[in-house]
């Protein structure tokens, strides 16, 4: 793939419309990976002059802020700062919720200070902008949203991920605990790096269930954890054959055959 | 001997504001225990708030059952307290229905009290039977036995006998009834009193009203050890409540000095420190007590009515863990109660009790059982936030105890050494390209 990084792009002096901030999960995960790509694909679609900060990109300190290390998360936070200034980004689009609310919360008041897009919201732009044009070439699947906590309560977007869906020319069907009251999948807040506390029962069990009783095709996330967390849901309750879970980029590149 | 009914009325009048108001400066010292919070910008967004969510009740009706019945309730007692004032008056000067020159006016008020108390009567009814027949889960979660479930309970009791005795009132006042104007409950509720004679019905109406007021007060002074505080913090609560999205949590300031300190080539980090500064005690990173949380925080604990909309939609709860939002704010309550209690029993200087907010009250495995999704600050009628007092002790448990689960601490030893919480080298972070 031609995935540029923005130590080549300053090289040959160039500054690009916008920075594709990976993630961690983005980068190394094996799921997440192809959410990263299949986004990659969309943007070269769209024609989108964009970038990588490549081996230069470190986490972003969301879950360590989350699990309590305010010291380590600000470490990462004035690092990743320090390069993006250095780059002089303006704009950043990422596949990670969680990332999103970092960089665009709370990294200004440490001085980075840059416009932040959940790719769902990046990718609605593009089409309104008319830079990108779906073509509708699924058949009425049905598809239920998991709404990530970090893009929906946390930062009030529920609409543009459904917006993406509706325009795939598919059948969208509502959990009972959608938008601002959905359930979490149980990763947030640096859980996805530890076991659950004692209970009796996992969260994303719960959380997968509750998608399944929509009878759906595929749920659709737009956070790597939540793809994660949801897809282990769907293997423990036996229903891999039947229910596919996935990104709205991979929505999207599946459907235009990227 | 014509003025005793007066002069005990004022007596009762001053000890019961007296007392109210003493239990406010407690409780207002109590909050201020908290560390400074400063919540006083974009003003207009705070009256906005307060307006829309305390006094309009707009997530109330997020669940429209009980929030319908709380709204009636509500303007209840709002308006039915227009009366007290009478009441007061009545108590005060030996009048009697002191407003009733007003006429029509008089008797539409009346009747609308009448009407408003027979609704607040039913739907307190309701809300009885919710709590104990139907027995809503989140009203029998385990935070909820003793007193905070009997807390609950007499609130509705002392409701339903406030109720009930204002329309006894009206119904045994003969003089009222028979003019038959703004009696619109009460003339049913005479029946039942049909065939007595008027000084037995003139000696219940007085019994009814001295009841009524001396209920009233009784139920004033309750307030500050009760759950239904929420009457009157509920709306300061909602103006200093958070504005910025829910998902940005404060960034630590000391901590922010530390690392530019760290960061910055001109600083020689060995150094010795500047004049004055060896003898500064070096800030405490998080909240293990009451008094390292934020007045906001605290305010909140106090503001809590343990409606448990919150626990009903917390993740970790729902899947039977230990943590319940609900609780994290009934216990910090607790706590900064009896950290008062200590400052008074002390001259007001808090005596170390051995004890904190953490373990003692709150367990890390509680703490570490939330997933920072917001379910709950989102649910709460009145903008509670459980999640910063979470967050603020679990930052206390890594920075100040390194007492984080194992498997964190693996994370983040990942991230401090490849900047990815999985152990890959940061040098890979680019190879899903080519893949």
């Amino acid at each position: 793939m031609n995935v540029p990084t923005m130590a080549e792009m300053m090289a040959q002096g160039k500054q690009p419309e916008v920075l594709f901030w990976v993630g961690s999960a983005g980068s190394f995960d094996d799921r997440a990976k192809k959410i990263t790509r299949a986004f990659v694909k969309i943007l070269h679609k769209a024609n989108v002059d964009f970038a990588v900060l490549g081996t230069e990109e470190s986490s972003t300190g969301d879950a360590a802020k989350r699990a309590g290390n305010e010291f380590l998360f600000q470490m990462q936070a004035m690092t990743n700062i320090e390069v993006m200034n250095a780059y002089e980004i303006k704009k950043i689009v990422t596949c990670d919720p969680h990332s999103f609310n970092t960089l665009k919360n709370e990294y200004p008041e440490l001085g980075g200070v840059y416009e932040v897009y959940h790719h769902t919201q990046f990718i609605k732009q593009l089409i309104d902008e008319g830079r990108l044009t779906l073509n509708q070439s699924m058949s009425g699947e049905r598809i239920t949203f998991h709404d990530p906590c970090y893009l929906g309560r946390a930062n009030d977007e529920y609409e543009s991920p459904r917006d993406l869906i509706r325009k795939l020319g598919v059948n969208l069907v509502e959990m009972k605990r959608n938008k601002n009251n959905a359930l979490c999948c149980g990763a947030g807040g640096a859980q996805m790096f530890k076991d659950a506390e004692k209970g009796d029962k996992e969260i994303f069990v719960e959380r997968t269930e509750e998608a399944i009783k929509t009878n759906p095709d595929i749920i659709a996330t737009g956070c790597p954890y939540c793809n994660t967390m949801m897809t282990d849901g769907i293997k423990s309750t036996n229903k891999e054959d039947s229910v596919q879970v996935l990104d709205i980029a991979e929505l999207i590149a599946n459907a235009e055959g990227l | 001997m014509q003025y005793i009914d007066n002069i005990l009325f004022a007596v009762l009048l001053i000890f019961g504001i007296g007392f109210f108001v003493r239990n406010i400066k407690k409780l207002k010292r109590n909050i201020f225990l908290g560390k400074d919070l400063d919540r006083s910008d974009k003003k207009s967004e705070r009256w906005a708030n307060m307006t829309l969510i305390a006094l309009g009740q707009s997530k109330m009706v997020r669940r429209p059952v009980a929030g319908i019945l709380h709204i009636v309730v509500y303007l209840g007692f709002i308006i039915i307290n227009i009366e007290v004032v009478e009441i007061i008056i009545d108590g005060l000067f030996g009048t009697h229905r002191a407003f009733s020159f007003m006429g029509g006016l008089y008797s539409f008020l009346i009747g609308s009290f009448e009407i408003l108390a027979g609704l607040v009567l039913v739907s307190v009814i309701v809300f009885w039977i919710r709590r104990m027949i139907l027995r809503i889960p989140r009203f029998w979660n385990k935070e909820m036995k003793g007193f905070p479930k009997n807390d609950a309970l007499y609130i509705l009791y002392f409701e339903m006998v406030l109720m009930s005795l204002f329309l006894i009132m009206n119904a045994t006042d003969v003089p009222f009834q028979e003019t038959n104007a703004g009696n619109p409950i009460s003339q049913f509720v005479a029946i039942l009193f049909h065939g007595i004679g008027h000084d037995t019905l003139h000696l219940i109406e007085m019994i009814a009203w001295w009841i009524h007021i001396i209920g009233i007060f009784i139920f004033l002074n309750y307030l500050y050890y009760s759950k239904h505080l929420h009457i009157l913090l509920a709306f300061p609560n909602t103006f200093y409540a958070n504005l910025n999205p829910k998902g940005q949590f404060p960034n630590d300031k000391n901590v922010t000095k530390e690392v530019q300190m760290m960061m910055d080539p001109n600083v020689d980090s060995f150094a010795a420190a500047p004049e004055g500064a060896e003898d500064e005690v070096p800030e405490k990173f998080g909240a293990s007590d009451v008094v390292d949380l934020n007045w906001v925080q605290l305010m909140n604990a106090y503001t809590c009515t343990e409606c448990g909309r919150c626990t009903s939609v917390c993740p970790a709860n729902i899947t039977g863990k230990e943590l319940s939002p609900r609780a994290i704010m009934m216990k910090t309550r607790d706590r900064v109660e009896e950290v008062g209690k200590n400052i008074d029993q002390n001259k007001g200087e808090f005596k170390d009790d051995g004890k904190q907010l953490l373990n003692d009250y709150i367990t890390p495995e509680e703490l570490w059982a939330c997933t920072s999704c917001n379910a709950c600050v989102e649910e709460c009628p009145v903008n509670i936030d459980p999640l910063s007092i979470i967050m603020d002790m679990r930052r206390y448990l890594v920075m100040e105890q390194s007492a984080a689960p194992q498997e964190l601490n693996m994370m983040m030893t990942n991230i401090e050494n490849n900047g990815a919480p999985w152990q890959y080298s940061q040098m890979d972070r680019l190879n899903w390209k080519d893949e």
